[in-house]
């Protein structure tokens, strides 16, 4: 066989290769990704009951809380970024980061420093690639988030909150995540998680019947007091989780191009081949011919 | 009699629902009984055993932290971890 042709081949048979593990990989985002979803899902009575209870609470006692409390002259802006643990997932951490520094220099144009606060080991490599410092990181859990884990973010970013920014804290929290709309697109979203802006989401499905007046056991602050943490925690775990059905949907679609890639690849390279092999086959028979007419002329 | 439509939720996923003709919980307080007809509560429960009388037997379940809200004979008793290993099976949607 030809020099050509095996070089060839030897390609083709590459690309194959990488053609079975970027297939494998689709399958399996494919069957997470379904999980993912059921487990946003299965998250949804628990949100709805804690908005519900933190709306009713806010609408019937005017308390000021700590957490819903805007800050006169925020200096400092706490930004929790979601990203993933690992690549092959497209271009689902480069969004979550690029608008990220899009946030970062808008709080920078109102005077305010971004306080980074990471999660998943892509936003860690970006910033220690950089050697940019970072408030903390949290990784491993990013295609399956458990609670634990927005337990720890949220106390963590709570009472760095509630510590001010004169004393080290931040004023005010962002979220950076990716909003999981449907298989084909997910979006990334900002929204400020603390101050605590109640009410929203459910509000267009239970709006129309309004709170009955509530008693509260032990008091209505009091009651604010234990909601608030885990209406908190319960926001940020379900970012957590969209954002794990969205690396899921990204990882999926990637590698389902890199196998269509590879497909068309291995076409070419087939082709190629063939045409080596033909071309080594008319050279050969050229080369008898011109033989044979040469030993028949010199007789 | 009218009855209670209990929801037991977790930060997961929904542990149990149905009716119900008590609930009894453990509040900041003290313990709670529920009865069908009560006047809407928004109480804090602290760690400790929920028991749901469903008229024919009684689920028991026991919970971390969590919050109970009573409207309209609707009881939402929301808990971050609930032990679901005491419960009847088949109640569960």
């Amino acid at each position: 066989m030809g020099a050509q042709q095996r070089v060839y081949r030897q390609r083709s048979r590459s690309v194959q290769s990488m053609k079975k593990i970027t297939r494998a990989m689709e399958l399996i985002a494919a069957s997470r990704v379904l999980k993912a979803r059921q487990r946003v899902e299965q998250t949804t009575p628990y949100a709805r009951a804690i908005t519900r209870a933190v709306s009713a609470v806010a609408t019937f006692s005017d308390v000021d809380h700590p957490l819903t409390t805007e800050r006169e002259n925020p200096t400092r802006a706490g930004v929790l970024i979601v990203t993933s643990d690992r690549g092959l997932a497209g271009a689902y951490s480069a969004n979550v980061l690029k608008k990220s520094e899009q946030l970062r220099e808008l709080l920078h144009e109102d005077q305010r420093t971004f306080v980074p606060y990471l999660a998943g080991r892509k936003a860690e490599g970006y910033y220690n690639f950089r050697q940019r410092p970072y408030e903390t990181s949290w990784s491993g859990f990013s295609d399956a988030p458990t609670f634990e884990i927005a337990k720890e973010i949220g106390e963590r970013l709570t009472a760095d909150f509630i510590k001010g920014a004169d004393e080290g804290g931040v004023d005010e929290i962002h979220l950076v995540y990716t909003r999981f709309i449907n298989m084909v697109s997910q979006e990334v979203q900002v929204v400020r998680l603390l101050p605590l802006e109640v009410v929203e989401e459910d509000v267009s499905e239970s709006g129309a019947d309004l709170f009955p007046l509530y008693e509260f056991e032990p008091s209505g602050p009091q009651v604010l007091d234990a909601l608030l943490p885990k209406y908190v925690t319960s926001r940020i775990y379900n970012a957590l989780l969209q954002a794990a059905a969205s690396e899921l949907a990204a990882r999926q679609r990637a590698m389902k191009s890199a196998t269509d890639n590879a497909e068309e690849l291995i076409k070419t390279y087939t082709r190629l081949a063939n045409q080596a092999r033909q071309a080594e086959i008319t050279q050969e028979i050229s080369e008898i011919v011109g033989g044979a007419s040469a030993l028949a002329d010199a007789k | 009699m009218s009855t209670l439509q209990v929801e037991l939720v977790a930060a997961d996923r929904r542990v149990w629902s149905g009716e119900a003709q008590a609930v009894s919980a453990r509040s900041t307080e003290g313990d709670l009984g529920i009865l069908p007809g009560h006047s809407p509560l928004l109480g804090v429960l602290v760690e400790g055993e929920v028991r749901i009388d469903t008229g024919d037997g009684r689920e028991t379940v026991t919970i971390d932290t969590g919050f109970l809200s009573v409207d309209h004979d609707r009881v939402t008793i929301v808990a971050e971890q609930v032990d679901a290993s005491s419960l009847s099976s088949g109640a569960t949607d």
